[in-house]
C-alpha cells in the first residue's frame, strides 16, 4: 500500500465523544493525506469511529468536517444524513442486497444518473475491482471475496470524497489484496478521494507506509508515519519474536 | 348459498386488505426504523383490536360514527349519509379491526432483516421510502403475503364488528358470517352447512397459498 500524499485529497477533521454500552470513544484528528490507516486492537473503537464518520451513528458531542463542510456538529445541531455526506463505508461483511444482481447492487447509489452513464459507471467499477464477470450473478452465487469486491465497487459508484474501509479485504488472500490495491489506489487518487482503512493487522499498517493513526481504548493515541506512530507496536512484535 | 352475501364478503375483504397493506407497510416501517420514544405507545394502540372484544370495538365505532358525536355528524354531512349501517362503515370497521393482523407480520418480517443492509442502502443515499420499497418489502415478501392473507381471512370471518356496526342489510352489510348466523337462528342447518364450508374453504385455500409460496422460495428470508 504505497503512500501518496495528494494535495487535492479532501481534509477530514473531527473531534468526537461517544458512549456505547460502557465503552467511551474520545477521538480528535485531522487527516489530509489521500490514504490513512487506522490501526488498533479489536475493541479499540475503530469501527465505531467509522460509523460516526459515516453518519450511521450520532456522537454525544463533537463535530466532523470534510473539506470545511460541516457533516456533524452537536453544538449547532447539524447532522448530514448518511448518503448525503459524500462518504462511503465498506465493512468486513459485504452486505450486498441479496435479491439484486451484482450490477444492480453497484448501481443502487447512482440511480440519478441516466441509464447510459449508470451502465458505464457500473462496468468501469466492476472492471476496476476485477469483478466484471460477476455482473449478472446474485450474492448467493459468488464467494465471500467476490462479494467484497462488488461491495467495494458499490461504495465507489457515487464517487464519494471520503471512502471508509473497515477491514474490507478480510476474505481476500494477501496477494489478491495487493493486486486489488494496486489497481484501486491510482484510481482513488485520480478521483481525489480520501481513504481511511481500518485494520487490526500490524503488517497492513507497516506495509502501507501511509499516515497511521493508532487507536487504543477509544482514543487516538498517535498519528504519523507508521515507523513513528507504531514504534511501540513494532517493539512489542520484535520482543515476541525474540522470546519465541 | 346466497351469492349476494358471498360477493359482498369478497368485496369487503378485498378492499379492506388493499387499504390495510397501504397503511400497514409505512406503519410497520416506522415501528422498525423509527427512534421515537413514543413508538411503544403507537405499537400498543395498533395492537388494541387484538385484545378488545369485537362487539366492544363495533359498539365504540357505532357510537363514534353515529349522530351523537362530532365525528359522526361531520362524516354524515360530508358523505350525505351516516357511515354506520353502510358498506363504507363496514370497510372502516374492518380496517381498524384487522389492522394488527396486517401490521404485526410486517413488523416481524422487517425486524428480521439484517440491519447492515439498511445501513448500506442509507449510505447509498436511500431515504426511508426507498429503503422500504427496495430493501424491506422485497426481502420480507413472505411476511407481506402473510399480512395480506391474514387480513383477508380475518375480514371474511369477522362477525362482532359487522353485526354491531352494519347490522344485517342484504346487499349492503350482510356478509357470509351474518348469513351463517341468520341460517342457524332459523334452524336452516343445511344452508348453514354450505355457508360454513365456503368460509372454511377460504381459510384453507388462503393458508395453502401462503405455504406454497414459502415452499417455492425455499430458504428465502421471511
Amino acid at each position: 500500500m504505497p503512500a501518496a500524499a495528494a494535495a487535492e485529497a479532501p481534509v477530514l477533521e473531527f473531534a468526537l465523544a461517544a458512549h456505547r454500552d460502557g465503552f467511551q470513544l474520545q477521538a480528535e484528528c485531522r487527516f489530509a493525506s489521500d490514504w490513512t490507516v487506522i490501526f488498533g486492537p479489536s475493541g479499540a473503537g475503530k469501527s465505531t469511529l467509522l460509523r460516526l464518520l459515516a453518519g450511521l451513528e450520532l456522537p454525544d458531542r463533537g463535530h466532523i468536517e470534510l473539506d470545511g463542510r460541516s457533516l456533524t456538529d452537536t453544538v449547532r445541531r447539524v447532522h448530514a444524513k448518511p448518503g448525503r455526506r459524500s462518504t462511503s463505508l465498506v465493512s468486513q461483511q459485504p452486505a450486498l442486497f441479496p435479491h439484486m444482481r451484482a450490477d444492480a447492487n453497484v448501481g443502487y447509489g447512482i440511480r440519478t444518473l441516466d441509464r447510459t452513464a449508470r451502465d458505464q459507471r457500473i462496468a468501469e467499477l466492476l472492471e476496476l475491482v476485477d469483478a466484471a464477470p460477476l455482473a449478472d450473478r446474485r450474492p448467493h452465487q459468488i464467494s465471500g471475496g467476490e462479494a467484497q469486491r462488488v461491495a467495494l465497487a458499490r461504495a465507489l459508484a457515487p464517487l464519494p470524497r471520503l471512502l471508509l474501509l473497515d477491514e474490507p479485504f478480510a476474505a481476500l488472500d494477501g496477494s489478491a489484496t495487493d493486486a486489488l490495491l494496486a489497481r484501486l489506489q491510482p484510481w482513488l487518487r485520480a478521483q481525489k478521494m480520501q481513504t481511511i482503512l481500518v485494520t487490526h493487522d500490524a503488517a497492513d499498517a507497516f506495509a502501507s507506509g501511509a499516515e497511521v493513526a493508532l487507536m487504543r481504548e477509544g482514543r487516538v493515541v498517535a498519528v504519523g508515519p507508521a515507523s513513528i506512530a507504531l514504534e511501540g507496536e513494532r517493539n512489542r512484535i520484535l520482543s515476541r519474536l525474540a522470546s519465541s | 348459498m346466497e351469492w349476494q352475501a358471498l360477493v359482498l364478503t369478497l368485496r369487503l375483504a378485498t378492499l379492506t386488505t388493499a387499504i390495510l397493506i397501504v397503511i400497514s407497510v409505512p406503519l410497520a416501517a416506522v415501528l422498525v426504523l423509527g427512534r421515537s420514544r413514543w413508538l411503544p405507545l403507537l405499537e400498543a394502540i395498533l395492537a388494541m383490536p387484538l385484545v378488545l372484544p369485537p362487539t366492544v370495538l363495533g359498539f365504540f365505532l357505532l357510537v363514534l360514527l353515529g349522530p351523537r358525536t362530532m365525528v359522526g355528524r361531520g362524516i354524515t354531512s360530508l358523505l350525505g349519509h351516516p357511515l354506520a349501517f353502510s358498506f363504507s362503515g363496514l370497510v372502516v370497521g374492518s380496517v381498524i379491526y384487522s389492522l394488527p393482523f396486517a401490521v404485526q407480520p410486517l413488523v416481524a418480517g422487517f425486524a428480521g432483516i439484517d440491519t447492515r443492509l439498511i445501513d448500506a442502502a442509507r449510505l447509498l443515499g436511500a431515504g426511508n421510502g426507498r429503503v422500504v420499497m427496495t430493501v424491506l418489502l422485497p426481502l420480507a415478501r413472505r411476511s407481506a403475503l402473510a399480512a395480506a392473507v391474514l387480513s383477508f381471512l380475518h375480514t371474511v370471518g369477522e362477525f362482532g364488528v359487522v353485526l354491531m356496526l352494519g347490522g344485517d342489510i342484504p346487499g349492503a352489510t350482510r356478509t357470509l358470517s351474518i348469513l351463517l348466523y341468520n341460517q342457524v337462528e332459523n334452524f336452516d342447518y343445511a344452508a348453514a352447512d354450505h355457508t360454513a364450508i365456503v368460509l372454511v374453504g377460504f381459510s384453507v385455500a388462503a393458508l395453502a397459498a401462503i405455504y406454497a409460496g414459502s415452499r417455492r422460495r425455499g430458504g428465502a428470508r421471511a
